[in-house]
């Protein structure tokens, strides 16, 4: 096994200076849909101004560069144990290269780590032995201010009317958006679980964010409901930045787990627009990053 | 479009409505999380005993703070190891964390102006009517492009809160912002939150 410690460096600048093309062609579109002139417009015509700058400079889109989460997929042979000290390497390298802010905090004492490790977790890796022979890293930067306004239900819930069924499921995701109003960075993109535990289920609602906001969901009624809930989520009135517009959600994705029979949760993770997100694959000696 | 210099007299605070874009100039502070619960429980309701270099940051804060501004940032910097320091990254970060902690800081230090972004509730509201205050909305994750806006960064005090929660005193030229809250008891964010509730009811309503 090869360190790839300069590959994985690469991928967290990738991540942090710019946005993934699928994204900013969602932003495109919906600065073209805001009135000109209008607040929301403008916040989105901003965004798009730093996207650019931060391509060009290779400076960090969002000084928040949140929590990297890595879902590491790997062909046999491959030791996690080496891939974790390598990932914390590079990581520790992009803090010294300002591609990524101290973040990792310790809870009780305040101190700041300064590099972004710190215990079992921070940096959160995920690792998933798979076949072939390509190795998969994915990287997620999730901002605290979207993190702070994820959500879970647990149904019934009678305040909101919402049973356990996708109807249920709706209202309180609507209702996530809601209380989220302009805080996590709106336009935002939904990442839903229905169903595990309170665990499993947070977890669940990440990973579905690692999908393209184009893609369809292979179940035809969790696809329906995806695409609705985009279009209700901004009649909301809500818009960029919370300024109100036309533009409060740019996607939705929807992934399910089996539950108990007691337990129906829904956790909706929200994800700001500065949703960076990229992925490296390595064959051989041929690395591909997208 | 209105420029306007820091510090900000009172005049020029109740004049801002909401909605007016403003190009900030001068000398601002940041300040979130750890500064914001640190200045209230040492200073306004005295709950902890001043420690370590806590008076001496006090005494260096005041002038700045007084009819100045605060950020709400926790910018990327570089240079730390030399201290040549550079804001390469510094949007705002979510306001409204700071809602138990803003009121009274406004009121203890005479702020004139909060930057930050996703806006602040009811008791905010009320202390930039009594200071008088205005907030400014930034645009939450555009931060390369207003590290620009920061000219030089002139010191830093509490760098032990960590690089994020220190409070760095900085120069800035035409920092873009919106006023979403005024001296006048206007609230952007309160309109659009009742909006965005009367239409979450109508959809609720649905099947």
């Amino acid at each position: 096994m090869h360190d790839i410690t300069e590959n994985i460096l690469e991928l967290v600048r990738l991540t942090s200076t710019d946005l993934p093309p699928d994204v900013e062609a969602s932003i495109h579109q919906a600065t073209e849909r805001e009135e000109p002139g209008s607040a929301a417009r403008g916040a989105l015509e901003t965004i798009l101004k730093n996207v650019e700058l931060s391509r060009k400079n290779s400076t960090p889109i969002c000084q928040d560069t949140g929590t990297p989460i890595f879902y590491v997929y790997y062909p046999a042979g491959w030791s996690t144990r080496l891939l974790r000290q390598q990932i914390e390497a590079a990581v520790v390298q992009a803090t010294q290269k300002a591609y990524l802010r101290p973040n990792s905090v310790d809870s009780i004492t305040g101190k700041n780590s300064g590099n972004n490790l710190g215990g079992k977790h921070f940096p959160s890796i995920h690792f998933e032995e798979v076949d072939g022979d390509s190795l998969t890293i994915e990287l997620m930067l999730k901002g605290g201010g979207c993190e702070n306004v994820g959500a879970q239900y647990s149904l019934p819930n009678d305040a909101l009317n919402a049973g356990r069924d996708l109807a249920g499921v709706r209202k309180v995701v609507l209702d996530a958006v809601y209380q989220a109003q302009g805080q996590g960075c709106a336009p935002g993109i939904l990442g839903v679980a229905i169903g595990g535990d309170r665990g499993s289920s947070y977890y669940a609602s990440k990973e579905t964010l690692y999908r393209k906001l184009g893609d369809t969901n292979p179940e035809p009624q969790l696809d329906t409901l995806e695409k609705r809930l985009v279009e209700e989520g901004n009649q909301l009135g809500i818009g960029p930045m919370g300024f109100g517009g036309k533009t409060t959600l740019l996607g939705t994705k929807i992934t399910h787990l089996n539950r108990l029979p007691a337990s129906f949760f829904v956790s909706v993770s929200y994800m700001c627009w500065a949703y960076r997100r990229r992925k490296m694959t390595i064959t051989a000696d041929l690395v591909r990053y997208e | 479009m209105r420029t306007l210099k820091m510090p900000l007299s009172d005049d020029t605070v109740r004049s801002l409505k909401v909605g007016d874009p403003v190009l900030l100039n001068g000398i601002m502070i940041t300040g979130r999380d750890a500064a914001h619960k640190w200045m209230v429980d040492t200073f306004i309701k005295q709950s902890r005993h001043p420690q370590g270099d806590d008076l001496e940051v006090y005494e260096a804060i005041k002038p700045l703070i007084a009819g100045g501004v605060i950020y709400h940032c926790g910018p990327v910097v570089s240079g730390l190891d030399t201290k040549q320091y550079k804001f390469v990254a510094a949007g705002p970060t979510t306001s409204i964390r700071e809602e138990p902690y803003q009121g009274m800081v406004m009121k203890h230090f005479n702020v004139k102006g909060v930057i930050g972004k996703g806006g602040m509730g009811p008791k905010t509201l009320a202390a930039c009517q009594d200071v008088p205050c205005v907030y400014l909305h930034a645009i939450g994750g555009a931060a390369s492009l207003i590290a620009q806006t920061v000219t030089r960064v002139l010191g830093v005090y509490k760098l032990d809160f960590g690089v994020p929660e220190a409070m760095w005193v900085t120069e800035v030229k035409d920092f873009p912002v919106v006023v979403t809250m005024d001296s006048h008891g206007g609230s952007l964010h309160v309109s659009v939150e009742a909006h965005s509730k009367a239409m979450l009811q109508e959809l609720l309503a649905q099947a």
